[in-house]
């Protein structure tokens, strides 16, 4: 669908280990190209209430009306009409990892996912192109009324839940990849936790794209009741495909009084999809809304979670590294909407820029009158690795409001000479200090995440960092 | 143990060191001294390979081998190690994490909890608070601070020669004394020193077997710890 060049040197990247296809079956393939007869056909395939199909044609003329954005990456190369809407596979969500078709059953055992579940989760989701393949809640969980299913199966088992809350955090009109997810979106997860809950252990969601010129549009719906915890993961990859994806998401969660929610994500889309997606939290009061976000595949991510403080003492927070490689450009941030007194946020922004990769902080701070008391702190650190590649912090400030405190730091750096000295007087290789500086560097997000996460994301920096210091 | 020869620096195109000759035996003790700006601690970082300071000529052996090419990392695995004047600060890597693969690196097996012990031992030792053992290498660390960590990594790594870069700037004289007394001990197991430093303070605490005077990138005395205390009387005027 888009016209890079050089894709033959992408596919042979051992730098990804997720790059092959699966054989799988599909019992639905649409056309490339989007109509309003396949939004259409996407809402009956899927038996949907009328109201769903109302907003489906809603969104579908938004995205029409609307223009792409001019800011951020350069999305001038995406053919719209190259790519496959809705990409269904044969089998229906298997609820028992026996049931999985073994094709895709061996790409999450490459991922982890069936081993991950055994130890440290407590439920998964695993969508492959357009839907969930696979699903699991720990029984515990679901006795307390807990809730974690497809949105498909969501919008099925509790449409007026669905009803209530969908497209209410993020309008159709949000943006015009807002709107294009919203015409056609199919899979994401849709959670629920009961008031009181604490959900414990984390539950994944991994998402894939497995067919080449695919998109990928799931929408995920998250409802933290009050004063429940919980903890969200989800991974995504894609097979090394010649020509481009995309993956144009939108999450929506809700965080009810005194609730506390994290949402982590390690991104490592091969290095062609492009990745648009938009997340926004409406966080209530005295409630805490967390974003760990790690980006380190795609050609081009724009991603800027956001939380609007609601309440009084709500508190968001956005913790994100993004690693910007050879053809990439990760442009990604974070957005603060304070609208009550009190109200806390901050956000940690660390990139990293490699080999003429590109690197772009986009962020906003917005306190509206009234918000007395609030704070908010944005800390940016780039590192840029060599003389090719580029770091760029575009912040915004809109504060209406006397009584309140801003802190804004940002550092750009290079490894440091001395630093590197220091680490090879000591009897470290180059590479291997360069290594540790950029793991260092990323500490403070990596430390964030789950453990086998943090892992693999300090193991795909060291393959990175391979032969990068002469 | 190490011998260098007619050795020429130059940095950034200016000629620094003009024709070093100088050794070092096995467990020997050298006190390289001079004023500001003569070319001392443009030596230690030759020495360790620091590439900013290009070697025009002459010839740096350590046992018995030439080393004037070789990578910082390269010499340090054989045995030469400096404990720096300015340590920088790392973000995000501890001393352990540093040292774990730095001793993973020379071949060694090394179990990261023996090695968490060791370091809490000379910690201890060196009279270093166990909080700043866990935190970034020398981030927020006071200039004493730093100090006592290099010598720590040293204690841990066991250079053959140890290479003091002023060690003593920014110490009170307890500290000081504990750092010369945990070199001593060093030295006297067969390590060599070579202690760079403008006062005479230090060498009170660590007696050198040799003293060499550098000035303007030339040596321009050697001699027994006498010179110490000519020093200490009449400065370093007496070399104009």
């Amino acid at each position: 669908m888009s016209k890079q060049t050089d894709n033959s040197k992408l596919l042979e990247d051992k730098l990804y280990p997720l790059g092959h296809t699966d054989d799988v079956e599909y019992s639905f393939t649409a056309e490339k190209g989007l109509t309003e007869g396949l939004v259409r056909k996407i809402s009956s395939l899927k038996e949907e209430p009328k109201w769903m199909l109302e907003i489906r044609l809603k969104a579908y003329k938004k995205y029409l009306e609307m223009k792409m954005p001019t800011w951020g990456g350069d999305l001038s190369s995406i053919d719209f009409d190259d790519i496959r809407y809705y990409i269904k596979p044969k089998n229906q969500e298997a609820k028992t990892w026996a049931d999985v078709p073994e094709a895709i059953k061996n790409t999450f055992e490459k991922i982890g996912v069936p081993e991950a579940e055994r130890e440290t989760l407590a439920g998964v989701k695993s969508q492959y192109d357009s839907e969930v393949v696979y699903g699991s809640l720990k029984k515990s969980l679901s006795e307390k009324g807990v809730i974690f299913l497809s949105m498909d199966e969501g919008l099925r088992e509790y449409p007026e839940i669905v009803k209530e809350h969908f497209g209410k955090v993020i309008p159709m009109g949000d943006n015009k990849m807002a709107a294009l997810n919203t015409a056609v979106w199919s899979g994401g997860s849709f959670v629920y936790v009961p008031k009181n809950v604490d959900v414990g252990l984390p539950l994944q969601a991994y998402f894939r794209i497995n067919t080449e010129r695919a998109g990928q549009f799931e929408r995920t719906l998250i409802i933290a009741e009050e004063d429940s915890k919980m903890h969200y993961i989800e991974g995504c990859s894609a097979p090394s495909f010649s020509s481009a994806s995309l993956h144009a998401a939108v999450v929506e969660i809700y965080v009810k009084k005194n609730a506390k929610v994290q949402y982590s994500t390690v991104q490592n889309w091969f290095k062609n999809v492009y990745n648009l997606v938009t997340k926004r939290a409406k966080v209530m009061e005295n409630a805490e809304m967390r974003w760990v976000d790690g980006n380190l595949g795609s050609h081009l991510t724009m991603k800027y979670p956001s939380c609007i403080l609601a309440g009084r003492k709500a508190h968001g927070e956005v913790l994100s590294i993004a690693w910007a490689g050879e053809g990439q450009h990760q442009d990604t941030g974070a957005k603060m909407i304070h609208l009550a007194p009190e109200t806390t946020s901050q956000i940690i922004s660390k990139s990293i820029s490699k080999n003429g990769g590109r690197a772009t902080y986009r962020g906003m701070v917005h306190m509206v009158p009234g918000t007395w008391g609030s704070r908010s702190k944005v800390v940016c650190d780039a590192l840029i690795l060599d003389e090719k590649s580029r770091s760029d912090t575009y912040p915004v400030n809109k504060i209406q409001e006397n009584e309140v405190v801003l802190e804004h730091e940002a550092t750009v750096s290079r490894i440091g000479e001395e630093q590197l000295l220091y680490l090879m007087s000591r009897g470290i290789k180059a590479e291997e200090a360069s290594t540790m500086i950029v793991n260092g560097f990323m500490e403070p997000v990596v430390k964030e995440i789950p453990l086998e996460y943090a892992v693999e994301m300090n193991r795909l920096v060291g393959l990175e960092m391979e032969g990068s210091v002469g | 143990m190490l011998k260098i020869q007619k050795l020429r620096v130059k940095i950034e195109g200016k000629e620094i060191l003009k024709g070093i000759d100088l050794e070092i035996d096995e467990g020997e003790v050298l006190a390289l001294m001079g004023p500001n700006g003569s070319g001392k601690s443009s030596l230690a970082n030759t020495l360790i390979g620091n590439s900013k300071f290009e070697v025009e000529s002459g010839e740096i052996m350590f046992v018995g081998k030439k080393i004037n090419g070789l990578k910082p990392d390269e010499r340090a695995k054989l045995g030469i190690l400096m404990s720096f004047q300015y340590p920088v600060a790392i973000s995000g890597v501890t001393v352990r994490e540093m040292l774990l693969a730095s001793l993973r690196g020379r071949g060694l097996t090394v179990s990261a909890l023996e090695l968490k012990k060791q370091i809490a031992e000379e910690g201890e030792r060196l009279h270093i608070e166990g909080h700043l053992l866990t935190r970034s290498i020398n981030e927020g660390f006071s200039g004493g601070e730093k100090k006592k960590l290099e010598i720590l990594q040293m204690r841990i790594l066991k250079p053959k020669l140890l290479i003091l870069d002023e060690v003593d700037s920014g110490l009170d004289i307890d500290a000081l004394a504990l750092i010369a007394k945990n070199v001593d001990e060093m030295a006297k197991t067969g390590m060599s020193v070579l202690v760079i430093t403008h006062y005479q303070r230090l060498l009170r605490y660590l007696v050198p077997d040799r003293v060499v005077v550098m000035k303007n990138g030339v040596v321009v005395d050697r001699g027994g710890k006498e010179i110490v205390d000519k020093l200490e009387k009449q400065g370093y005027k007496s070399y104009e």
